[in-house]
């Protein structure tokens, strides 16, 4: 920065960022701004303030020199903003920076293009040792250029006529290996349990041990048997996760076609052909699974990557009608403020800020459909009361092994679940504190149903208690 | 079989405390309470009839409960369910049903397949007691 003073801003060569315009402490951010708060750790000696302006500058219009061309345009408009960088609480060399951009600098209705500004370059920026996308605030008007959930929380609860009590599902396990045959069993016993979904898991496609053909036939039975044998609606989430698109829709198709009521896309399939699916989900009446296959690849750590509440945004715009969103008791990263603030950010309609969440702006959704948040990974019948009081109703709990593991078969381990979700949801609903009583409500609605009871003694108070890596930092809190 | 239906379908019959006690949280969410029967209790059926209009201004769940009982005694071999309606913004939609009555012999439901081509089977549930006549379906 300190050469700037003797510099003019269209002297060709290298000029600081700031000095060309991507710092503006001044800037007030319009309603129609992106806004974004990166975490940004510059290297030994960089000055924070020209950091977070190269932030702003490469994730819009800067290049590493002056470039004469800018003059061609209405470049001030273009340009992205730092406007306010705090230092992060207890976490010395880190600095949170809130940068804005005009709307003008994306193109409508596309995550692709949105990701491709935000996170296309800057994120391998040399002068930084790490960078990390906190939060975004994405404007009304750009919000209004989504399709979103092909369905969305309500029209699901409508579709499959189920109300007042989070949905359950299961994960058909072993996830590899099983024939068509055996995998269409785990599907039926579980579903004719008292599951609502069971689920394809994320690398299930088309291998040499079952081909997707197969798997859809002996599971839509499966199925079919359920609805049978229960008089309720069942979905299996088939996963049409392939190589190409094309083979994505000939399996969603095919599913359709046999009655499913879901189909299920991996993260890993690309944004692109997230929104094509949801707009095949929209356009066909079929619901829309996500699961976040490869995710914690960059939202895992606090101080590189994406952050997963930026990433259920874009997931809320790109359009699912699911998407997992952590379990807080169970196997799988997540500490209980963060993943409230996941919650709230894929099911709510306006989100206020709120730092101890780890929601930095207002969210506003202008009425697009809320995103069923699933809770799968390691939780189990014992922890019901913990899980409605954390999630409440709108929630598909997701039990793989608290289902498919109990020692009196499939279907005992899904009838456990069901009744300790309905005893659960009951006693709350007749004012009973679940936090304090859950575990005496459980006791006593195994005393009328023999898997329930089985299911207690078998994981009992099994729980996953390792501190959390990734936690909001507005405020201070432990170092890892 | 046992008909899955509603909230609680899994539990022991609630008792009209437990009904009062349902009712009681839904008023106390601002949820009107309404009562619908049927005698064809096919999954896909949406629309039971409905016992009157929903009850929009209720204080206790008295009055709800009077017509439960007289919804029960008028058609005693029909399933019987509550409903509580959450009208507000973003929601607009049924917030908690759950059964109130059940008839005492339920036939269940047969999964018909027709054969198709390349191994696919068309699925269709039909519930046995809808091959009698709407009202002669669960005995008298």
């Amino acid at each position: 920065m300190s050469d700037d003073t003797t510099k003019k801003r269209w002297d060709p060569g290298v000029q600081s960022y700031a000095g060309m315009g991507y710092y503006a402490a001044d800037y007030e951010p319009k309603d129609t701004d992106v806004l974004a708060v990166f975490r940004v750790t510059p290297q030994e000696g960089v000055d924070p303030i020209e950091a977070a302006a190269a932030v702003a500058g490469e994730s819009s219009t800067a290049t590493w020199t002056v470039v004469w061309t800018d003059r061609l345009t209405a470049h001030s408009h273009y340009q992205a903003k730092c406007y306010r960088l705090d230092e992060v609480p207890g976490r010395p060399g880190e600095y949170f920076a809130y940068v804005a951009y005009d709307i003008d600098l994306f193109e409508e209705g596309s995550i692709a293009n949105l990701t491709s500004s935000i996170i296309g370059n800057v994120f391998g920026f040399k002068p930084l040792t790490a960078l990390r996308l906190e939060d975004m605030r994405i404007p009304v008007a750009y919000v209004k250029t989504f399709q979103g959930p092909p369905h969305g929380i309500v029209m699901e609860r409508e579709y499959l006529n189920k109300y007042g009590r989070p949905l359950l599902g299961a994960t058909v396990k072993p996830k590899l290996g099983l024939s068509a045959r055996n995998y269409g069993r785990v599907i039926y016993e579980a579903c004719r349990g008292g599951l609502d979904f069971t689920k394809d898991d994320e690398n299930i496609n088309s291998q040499p041990f079952m081909r997707w053909r197969d798997r859809y036939l002996f599971g839509m039975e499966g199925v079919n048997k359920a609805i049978a044998d229960t008089g309720e609606i069942k979905g299996h989430y088939f996963n049409v996760t392939a190589a190409t698109l094309e083979e994505m829709y000939e399996r969603a198709e095919f599913a359709k076609g046999m009655g499913s009521v879901v189909v299920m896309i991996d993260l890993t399939i690309g944004f692109t052909a997230m929104q094509s699916m949801s707009h095949w989900a929209r356009r066909n009446g079929v619901l829309l699974h996500l699961h976040r296959a490869g995710h914690a690849t960059y939202t895992r750590q606090k101080t590189h990557g994406v952050s997963f509440r930026v990433l259920a945004k874009w997931c809320r715009l790109i359009g699912v009608d699911h998407l997992h969103a952590g379990t807080v008791v169970g196997k799988l990263e997540g500490d209980p403020a963060t993943t409230r603030g996941y919650y709230d950010t894929l099911r709510d309609d306006h989100i206020p800020t709120n730092p101890g969440n780890g929601i930095f702006f207002d969210q506003d959704w202008a009425s697009l459909p809320g995103v069923m948040p699933v809770a799968s990974g390691g939780i189990h019948a014992g922890q019901m009361h913990q899980l409605v009081s954390l999630f409440d109703d709108d929630v598909v709990l997701q039990f793989g092994g608290g289902t498919i593991g109990h020692p009196l078969g499939i279907a005992a381990g899904a009838e456990s679940n069901r009744v300790a979700l309905e005893a659960v949801v009951k006693a709350r609903n007749e004012g009973r504190d679940l936090m304090k009583e859950g575990p005496d409500i459980l006791r006593k609605a195994g005393e009328t149903c023999q898997p329930l009871e089985v299911a207690l003694a078998t994981w009992g108070d099994v729980t996953f208690d390792y501190t959390s890596t990734d936690a909001p930092d507005v405020v201070a809190t432990p170092n890892r | 079989m046992i008909v899955r239906h509603g909230a609680f379908s899994y539990l022991p019959e609630l008792s009209d405390e437990e009904i009062a006690a349902q009712i009681r949280y839904a008023i106390g969410k601002d949820w009107p309470i309404s009562i619908e029967y049927t005698d064809d209790p096919h999954p896909r059926n949406m629309y039971w009839e409905m016992w009157g209009l929903p009850l929009f201004d209720l204080d206790e769940p008295d009055g709800a409960l009077s017509e439960i009982k007289a919804c029960r005694s008028t058609f005693p071999r029909h399933y019987v369910r509550v409903l509580a309606y959450d009208a507000s913004l973003g929601r607009q939609t049924t917030a908690l049903h759950f059964l109130v009555q059940r008839p005492p012999e339920e036939p269940g439901f047969l999964l018909a397949r027709t054969e198709g081509h390349d191994r696919q089977q068309r699925y269709a549930v039909h519930s046995y007691a809808t091959t009698s006549e709407p009202g002669d379906r669960y005995g008298s």
